[in-house]
């Protein structure tokens, strides 16, 4: 069975920081296999028709999180996106909301102290742990925090939310889920200390649930949702502190 | 070789045109500005019913009654549905996902659990105001 080629137009961001003031588009004329993803016309422009072109790609199968971009305005996992699915002309720019560094390559540091910064790991008060010691968890409890663990740190989340193109200091999606998916752990018990984190101005209280970063996540993990569970968290923690109940399951 | 990252300018009063769901947030959004209209309506209705006069009442109530007003209450009560309701709605398993022993509560048991508690709750209303 022969696969049918189309030549696609793609128009693609360059920004090379020693030469140029601004960004600037460039087309490329790809003869496109009908089963390619953008990924592999990307890899076509870099392989036969001009090697300077960066950007980022590893596993092109929706693990490594490496390939979002924005095709036709849309934050896109390129491994992800078929272009059978796309007009002849498609617009292909670096993940909205992030400096670029080059090309279609974007500056990742601030997510990644912000990931950092939500404690994304299970935390014990009776650290350090006892030898031995195996903290079980039976299927139900996995099942509630499950679908956030899909997170695979593409940053089309990022790119979505308006909160964070407005304002930098608002901790944003995928690091919000990922806290919330440790404090639904039950073997963690660090719930409290995360909330003073996730509680404060940057935290969830600034998503205003555009809803758009659920909508464009590649691995429905749905961080909309997992932030919104978390104001009622925060609120039902504040109200408890105010009572003088102590909270959280630790 | 240097880095220079350069930043795309995000404008803060025109940053919802860019794409379809930023359009129709801020269309959610400015339901807002009906919330605060009834809200000055409903503390003007309980100020003239405050004053014991069955005539300012009355009055009141002919007020409402000309075409302008009932057109208004009909599309603010349109907006507030397509915008407000029914999107809300939807939402709500996301916010409260209810787990029944290792598997979740299917969205649609959440949703539909708010559209009978929205019957209810309106025939009370309706009952408490002599409608039914």
């Amino acid at each position: 069975m022969s696969t049918r080629i189309r030549d696609m137009e793609l128009e693609i961001m360059r920004y090379d920081p020693e030469k140029d003031e601004a960004p600037w588009f460039q087309s490329y004329t790809v003869p496109c296999n009908e089963d390619w993803v953008i990924l592999d016309a990307i890899n076509y422009v870099k392989d036969n028709l001009d090697t300077t072109l960066a950007f980022r790609w590893s596993c092109h199968m929706m693990v490594c999180g490496s390939c979002g971009m924005m095709v036709n305005g849309e934050p896109s996992l390129t491994c992800k996106t078929f272009v059978r699915d796309l007009p002849d002309k498609v617009r292909i720019e670096p993940l909205e909301n992030f400096p670029i560094e080059r090309d279609l390559v974007v500056v990742l540091d601030d997510v990644m102290q912000k990931l950092h910064q939500v404690q994304p790991y299970i935390m014990r008060k009776d650290d350090p742990p006892a030898e031995d010691v195996e903290y079980n968890q039976t299927r139900g409890q996995l099942m509630k925090f499950k679908q956030l663990t899909m997170c695979i740190n593409c940053m089309c989340c990022y790119a979505a939310c308006p909160q964070y193109a407005l304002n930098k200091d608002f901790i944003g999606p995928a690091a919000l889920t990922l806290a919330h998916r440790y404090n639904l752990d039950n073997r963690d018990q660090g719930k409290s200390d995360r909330l003073n984190i996730l509680a404060d101005h940057d935290g969830v209280w600034d998503c205003s649930f555009v809803g758009a970063c659920s909508e464009v996540c590649p691995k429905h993990v749905d961080p909309a949702a997992a932030i919104q569970q978390m104001k009622v968290d925060g609120a039902v923690e504040f109200w408890k502190q105010k009572m003088g109940i102590v909270g959280d399951k630790s | 070789m240097s880095r220079r990252p350069y930043i795309r300018p995000v404008s803060k009063t025109t940053w919802y045109m860019r794409n379809k769901r930023y359009k129709v947030y801020v269309l959610r959004e400015l339901s807002s500005f009906l919330v605060a209209f009834y809200t000055f309506f409903t503390i003007c209705a309980l100020a003239i019913l405050a004053t014991d006069s069955a005539e300012k009442w009355d009055s009141f109530l002919a007020s409402q009654q000309n075409t302008g007003m009932v057109v208004f209450h009909a599309v603010a009560l349109l907006y507030f549905l397509f915008f407000q309701t029914f999107p809300w709605f939807k939402l709500a398993p996301k916010a409260m996902p209810v787990q029944v022993g290792e598997n979740k509560l299917p969205d649609s048991f959440i949703i539909i659990g708010h559209y009978v508690a929205w019957v209810i709750v309106s025939a009370f209303i309706f009952w408490l105001a002599g409608v039914i």
